[in-house]
């Protein structure tokens, strides 16, 4: 059933200064609102516990996409649009920008944002598996400062992650060292668009001589958060690509994630997936 | 529960009129269109970001009015589906939706309209799989789906002449 709208209060900081200090003067009180994309389906359903919100959406401290040399920084309210019109992201990120299009649909990547979906932690969530193949950083403020974390090690559980409740994220880091890389993104769902994906793989690797030098392999939906195969990509990397080596990784890689049966698919069958994503990917570096 | 917010002044431009909304900052900003600015034209789908029924544009952006909080429409320009004609004259989107019967029980039809409106802006020619993609969140529950298509591919022809 629909939430009572009048017991939800929200306000919108004139700066980001202003909203800091907001969060720190009553901490876990106020909690950021930025494209409500997933906040407002809460509403809707009558499940959106919390009651005070920070509209964030207006702050331009929070938007724009920077580009220099070392790396390319994304405002925490990048939006899913805004990635995929933006050329270097499509040339150099690409995974990012396949994420960006298999979210939701035009009007829901109009309004959804990066942040928003690596602070939501959904297991589900299809950009977080391209950021971390990518050695993504999350720039985080408070009022008492800012601190730059990994990605990969920010959630700890489900819906649990290295964030204050006095802090938001600024912005996304992605370093450009992936460039050389052959990149792999597929999301497997009920349909092309707006489904939520049964499993989602991101992958990248720097091949020499058909031999793996460096890897990274990503999945969403297959465990209590998105997760890094970093014993996969252990299982891979260095090798030579062969029929062997490939099912080795498999059987690291199954053991690796934790599926569950859910309204949208079983375990049995996401980790079949996800093994034959896995093959495809080793296929695709192949080529 | 507790009534804990108190209304606010929204204002914000809908469809060409400066407007001041009175309500509660995290009303939907469909159920502010419907009810408080008279416009009912924009439909109730499934209020929760999947069947587009519910598309307005924002900022020439369109977006899913079910998940806009009222209080992020401050200073926004607004187009609904009631925007779209210029005087009697019909958008050409509107027009071709009329010949090919676009149109069944209506519920879907103006957001359809404003995706596909939206897109022709972006993209006064697209490709079918581009059109597909346009429409791809934007539901059909009479899934009529051949008759949408055809309206949006014989408005594209006319998209040049009024975006």
């Amino acid at each position: 059933m629909r939430s009572y709208v009048p017991a939800y209060e929200m306000e919108a900081p004139r700066d980001l200064s202003a909203a800091l200090e907001r969060m720190a003067r009553e901490p876990g009180v106020w909690k950021p609102f930025a494209g409500g994309t997933d906040l407002m389906v809460l509403l809707e359903a009558g499940k959106l516990p919390h009651r005070k919100f920070l509209s964030i959406w207006g702050l331009p401290e929070l938007r724009g996409i920077e580009v220099i040399p070392a790396h390319v920084t994304l405002g925490a309210l990048t939006t899913y649009t805004e990635l995929r019109r933006h050329e270097i992201i499509a040339r150099e990120f690409p995974l990012l920008c396949q994420a960006a299009a298999e979210t939701g649909s035009i009007a829901t990547q109009n309004r959804g944002t990066l942040g928003g979906n690596i602070v939501n932690a959904s297991p589900a969530a299809d950009s977080p598996p391209a950021l971390f193949v990518y050695d993504a950083e999350l720039e985080l403020v408070s009022t008492s400062g800012a601190r730059w974390v990994p990605y990969h090690g920010f959630w700890s559980g489900y819906k649990q992650m290295d964030l204050r409740s006095d802090e938001l994220i600024r912005r996304i880091r992605l370093p450009r060292e992936k460039t050389g890389w052959k990149q792999y993104y597929r999301k497997v769902g009920t349909r092309r668009a707006q489904a939520i994906s049964k499993v989602c793989f991101a992958g990248a690797a720097r091949v020499e001589a058909s031999r793996i030098v460096d890897v990274r392999i990503a999945l969403g939906s297959v465990a209590p958060t998105v997760v890094r195969a970093v014993a996969t990509e252990k299982t891979l990397r260095g090798e030579r690509l062969s029929p062997a080596i490939l099912s080795a990784a498999q059987e690291v890689l199954a053991r690796e994630i934790a599926p569950i049966d859910d309204m949208r698919s079983t375990a049995r069958y996401r980790r079949r997936v996800a093994q034959n994503l896995l093959a495809e990917f080793c296929e695709a570096l192949s080529a | 529960m507790p009534e804990a917010a108190r209304k606010i002044r929204v204002q914000c431009v809908i469809n060409g009129r400066a407007t001041t909304l009175e309500t509660y900052p995290m009303a939907r900003l469909l159920d502010v269109l419907r009810e408080q600015a008279g416009l009912a034209g924009t439909k109730e789908g499934c209020g929760e970001g999947e069947c587009g029924a519910c598309s307005i544009e924002m900022d020439g952006a369109l977006v899913n009015s079910c998940l806009v909080p009222a209080l992020q429409a401050e200073g926004a320009k607004i187009r609904t589906i009631e925007g779209l004609a210029d005087d009697s004259r019909l958008h050409a989107v509107q027009q071709a939706f009329l010949t090919h019967g676009g149109a069944q029980c209506g519920i879907c039809t103006p957001g359809m309209i404003l995706a596909a409106v939206n897109l022709l802006a972006r993209n006064p020619h697209p490709s079918e799989a581009e059109i597909r993609e346009g429409l791809s969140g934007n539901l059909c529950r009479c899934t009529g789906y051949t008759k949408i298509f055809a309206s949006i591919v014989e408005a594209c022809r006319d998209a040049g002449k009024r975006a």
